[in-house]
Parts: C-alpha cells; structure tokens; sequence
C-alpha cells in the first residue's frame, strides 16, 4: 500500500462534492476522486480500488456499495464498514453526521480518523445547510396555502382576512392540529366541491 | 404515565405496513407507547441507524440479521428478529426487449409456474441474464439463486446484481439488468412506467417466505423487556387487522400517503388485494395470499426459517453450514415471541422448528390451545429443508 490515502467521494451534487474534496485535501495529503451517482457504481469505484470511500448515508444508491463488503474476486479488496472497536465512537458519530464510510479492511484506525474527522466536520456543515434549505422552503409552502385557506374563508363567509386567520387558529386550537394542516384539509376539501 | 416514544426505521414499501399501521390505527397508542417512523432511503441505512443506536427497532429484510450474525457484510451488532412482519410479497420481472422474446417464443405469461418461467427464460436468452434486487442480502437474492440455480438458467447464466428498487425501472430501460426481483409497489410501478412486464409472483418459488422481519438490538431487547413487548404487541394487532378484508381499502390510502409510500392508491392495492396487471397490454393475473400480515402464524420467527437462510447464505459464501445454521438459530426470536406475545390471546405452535416446504396443503398441527392450521409452505421444486438435518 502506498503512504498515500486514496478516498473516492460518491456524490452527485457538483458543490457538495467540491466542498467535501476541499475538507479533505485541506487536511491531508490524500488523492480524492469524486463518482456521481451511477448504476454500475460498485464496479467504478473497485476500479479505483480506494482505501476509504464516503457517501451520504441519505443516498439511495449506498446499497450498491455494500457489495463491495463482499470481495468476490481474489483481486478485489475486501471493504468493510467502518466499525471497528477503536473507532466505535468514530463510526456513531459519522452515522449521526450522515455520512457512511467505507474502509479497506486492515487499514490502521490512526490513518483513517483524520480522514474521517475531516469529512463527519463537512458532512455536518452541508447537514445544518440543507436542513435549513428545507425549513425554509417548508414555511414558504405553508405560508402559501394558509394564504389560500384565508382567501377561501373570505370569499365564503364574507369576512376580513384578520378575521379568516382567527378562524383557522382556533380550528386548529380545537382540534390540537397545526394551522397549516388545517389550512391544508380546508383547501383539499373545497377543491372536492368545487 | 407519559408515553415512551420509539424510533423506528423502515423502507417505504407496501410491507412496511404493519408499522405504518400500528402508528395510524392506534394501536400503538393503546401499548402506551408512540412510534416515530423514520423514513430511510435504503438498507443498508436502515441497519447502520439500528446498529449504532439511531433507532430502536426496524423493518429489515429477512436475511440481514442472518447474516450479520454470520459476519458477512459491513456491520456485525448482534442483531434479534423479534417477530416476522411479513410473508411473501415479491415480484419477478423482465424488461421490455426480454418480454418480447419471451412472447415471440410463445410463452403465456401464467404468473403461476416458476419451474416453466425459467425454461422459458432460458430458451428466451441470447446470453447471460443479468438481476437487479434490492440488497445483497435479501429474500429477492435467495428467492433467484434457489429458482435458477438448478434450472436450465444455470446454463445460459445469469448475475445478481444490486439496484435500488427506485432506480430498477431506469435500469431496465438502459440495458444495464434484463430483470428483477423486488418488493411491490416497484414491480407495479415498472409496468406503470412502461419499463418491464411481470414474470412471477415469488410466492411461485416459496410459498411461504419470511420476508422483512421486526428487527432489534439484541441487548436492547435484554434491556428493555418491556418495551419490545409494547412494540410487538402494537405491531402484531396492526397484522391481524391488515389481514382482514375490510381494511384493505383503508390501507391503501393510509400508505399513499405523501409521508408514506407517495404513490397512487391503486398501485399499492394490486399487492393487498393480490390482483395485478402485469404487463402494458393490462393482463390481470391474480394472486390470491400474494402478500401475509397475520393469518397461519404468520408473525412467528421459526427458527427453521432462519436456518434455511443459513444454510443457503453458507453455500454461497464457502462457510461451515451446521455453524451458520447455529448462529442463525439464535437470531430469530420465537422465545421472545413466546414470552411476549402470552398476554394477546395468540395461539402459539408447539414446536419452533418445522420442516420447510413441506406442507402442500392447509395443516393442522398442535398448539398450545389445541390445534391450529398452517397454510402450504412448499417451494416450486418440491423439496423439503430439514433443519436439523447434517
């Protein structure tokens, strides 16, 4: 084995995976190569024939990578998760930071943690970045479809809007339900009847 | 008393049902306890979240603790299977150029005979087939090897490769599997989306397969007797009343849901009621008891069941089958069964082993109430798997 580390990224996002290469080669002289999602991904990266291989554990895709635990081949390298006792905490809290790590078997855990501290830091990074994405999102949808409910509550009872908005909260109070859940039942039933 | 909430991993498939239900319908909340369903994009996902604690129980594929005790694969935490979620339920399907061959060679597409589909394959076959299944270990992988294995695709050949069940109609459409064997909705959703025709239910191969099991920590188990027993109890009222037909239509909506399954009602009902098209030209074929919740002890982890996973895993792998069937012994839990599910007013076998495949027709054997029947767990080929045999 040569002193160099080499990792394969699987990542499809073109940024995701320049951030995670730039985490990594910040902080080791490693060589990183980068596959985006593929059908024959187990097949590419058996022909990098990498020491470490990280992907999110988020990734549909992953379960083609578990054949790679199972060296069929004589010249194929056997992999393993990363899950042994020395690493036990390394390996929770890459699962906490969704991020799965593949580990060539016999590799030294004192070669692999810097790799793998490196990535669980970034992995976190973009975690907290596309959760927000969505929250974000989540509240813009919401917003607009209490917005509709309101409109049809208007239209229906010929009352104001602050007073619509009243109206929906209180539902919801009753029924120990979320605004916007209520906004949501209220706008799928008008659009049955109408 | 503040109820306990458990995390729960699953795989959003039609079986996932029990879990799916046992949250929806109550029963969970009539243990005392609440289920946070955690949706996961694959298995590996879904073992990994329960190996290191993410989650406290999972719907998991039959075979993954079997293995896992056996050291095959990434991850090797002692893992129990408390209880069987699920029987059959799979699909086998083929791509739009391989249903034309078989066509063109006269085969009638009976979605019945296991033993005829696979001359039909063969003779269909210009080279080597290749098979998408969702995981490497999986009742889809066992459910291929031991159907081709001895038939005459054993001479043309034919590979097992993994593809997630998401992807398999994409990978039909370029080439890169010429079939499949998955879990439903997806083979219905390959013939909605034009991909494919079906082939074979896979109760055509075994009629009575463990399909995806309750999976647990094993210490967790030890630790938190209690519970499990909730957990289980939740899970197993959940199966008898996904067996009943009236509930049939409100399944169907409940897993439609975009928080479930997030496809049409009418997909997912082709597996509940066991009526399926099978192909573009809307062939039905119907499939009664095409997938199992509760009904003929269904939820019992035989540890005979367990042992023919060991021994087919054994095979394949180069390993000391009577040790692998030991170990597999171990992981399904039909004393934890036993202890747990006293208090329900199940009836319980009296033995925890059978021989499988060898009940052709409706048995009945002794329980602890008396009798009970066993409905026919025999495989396509007739033969009958010992699990003490040496």
């Amino acid at each position: 084995m040569s002193d160099r580390i080499t990792i394969v990224v699987v990542e499809e996002d073109r940024e995701r995976a320049i951030a995670i290469v730039d985490a990594l080669q910040a902080s080791g002289p490693y060589e990183v190569h980068v596959i985006g999602n593929a059908s024959s991904l187990a097949r590419r990266i058996a022909a990098l024939s990498p020491d470490v291989v990280l992907i999110d554990i988020d990734n549909p895709t992953r379960d083609m990578l578990e054949e790679l635990t199972l060296a069929s081949g004589p010249m194929e390298r056997p992999v393993a998760m990363f899950v042994s006792s020395a690493a036990g905490n390394l390996a929770r809290e890459a699962v906490e930071a969704g991020l799965s790590a593949y580990v060539v078997d016999g590799m030294k855990p004192e070669r692999v943690k810097p790799v793998l501290d490196a990535a669980i830091a970034r992995f976190q990074m973009v975690r907290k970045m596309r959760r927000e994405l969505a929250e974000t999102r989540r509240a813009l949808e919401e917003r607009k479809i209490i917005d509709r409910a309101k409109g049809l509550l208007m239209k229906a009872r010929g009352i104001e809007e602050e007073e619509a908005y009243a109206l929906l909260r209180k539902a919801a109070m009753d029924q120990g339900r979320r605004v916007a859940d209520v906004a949501e039942a209220l706008v799928t039933a008008s659009g049955l009847l109408s | 008393m503040k109820r306990v909430t458990l995390p729960i991993a699953y795989v959003p498939l039609v079986d996932a049902a029990p879990l799916i239900v046992a949250h929806e319908m109550g029963f969970a909340r009539e243990e005392g306890i609440e289920l946070d369903l955690i949706s996961a994009p694959s298995w590996s996902s879904v073992r990994d979240m329960l190996a290191f604690g993410r989650v406290d129980a999972a719907h998991l594929l039959s075979p993954v603790p079997v293995a896992m005790a056996m050291g095959l694969g990434g991850v090797t935490q002692p893992i129990s299977a408390v209880s069987v979620l699920s029987v059959n339920g799979n699909v086998i399907g083929v791509s739009r150029a391989l249903e034309q061959r078989l066509r063109q060679s006269g085969y009638g597409f009976d979605f019945r005979d296991a033993a005829a589909a696979a001359r039909a394959l063969a003779a269909a076959a210009d080279r080597p087939l290749v098979f998408g299944v969702p995981f490497p270990f999986s009742m889809h992988v066992e459910l291929l090897h031991y159907w081709l294995e001895a038939s005459d695709m054993a001479r043309v050949g034919y590979e097992v490769r993994t593809v997630p069940p998401p992807l398999m109609a994409q990978a039909l459409a370029e080439g890169d599997v010429d079939a499949f064997c998955v879990g439903e909705p997806w083979g219905s959703e390959a013939v909605e989306s034009a991909a494919g025709a079906l082939l074979l239910p896979g109760k055509a191969i075994w009629s009575l397969a463990p399909e995806k099991v309750l999976a647990v920590r094993t210490d967790w188990a030890e630790t938190e007797p209690h519970l499990l027993g909730k957990l289980m109890r939740a899970v197993w009222r959940a199966g008898r009343w996904l067996d009943s037909p009236d509930s049939r239509t409100s399944v169907a909506e409940i897993l439609a849901r975009r928080a479930y399954l997030d496809l049409p009602s009418e997909v997912i009902d082709r597996a509940l009621t066991g009526q399926f098209t099978i192909s573009g030209h809307a062939e039905q074929r119907d499939v009664p008891g095409f997938v199992g919740f509760h009904d003929g002890l269904a939820n019992f982890p035989w540890r005979s069941q367990a042992k023919w996973i060991a021994s087919r895993l054994a095979q394949r792998f180069g390993l000391d089958a009577e040790e692998a069937r030991a170990k597999a012994g171990r992981v399904f839990r039909s004393d934890f069964y036993r202890q747990q599910m006293a208090s329900t007013g199940a009836d319980l076998p009296g033995a925890s082993e059978k021989l499988e495949g060898a009940i052709r027709q409706t048995t009945a054997v002794a329980s602890q109430k008396g009798q009970i029947l066993l409905p026919p767990d025999a495989f396509f080929d007739g033969r009958i798997f010992d699990p003490d045999a040496t």
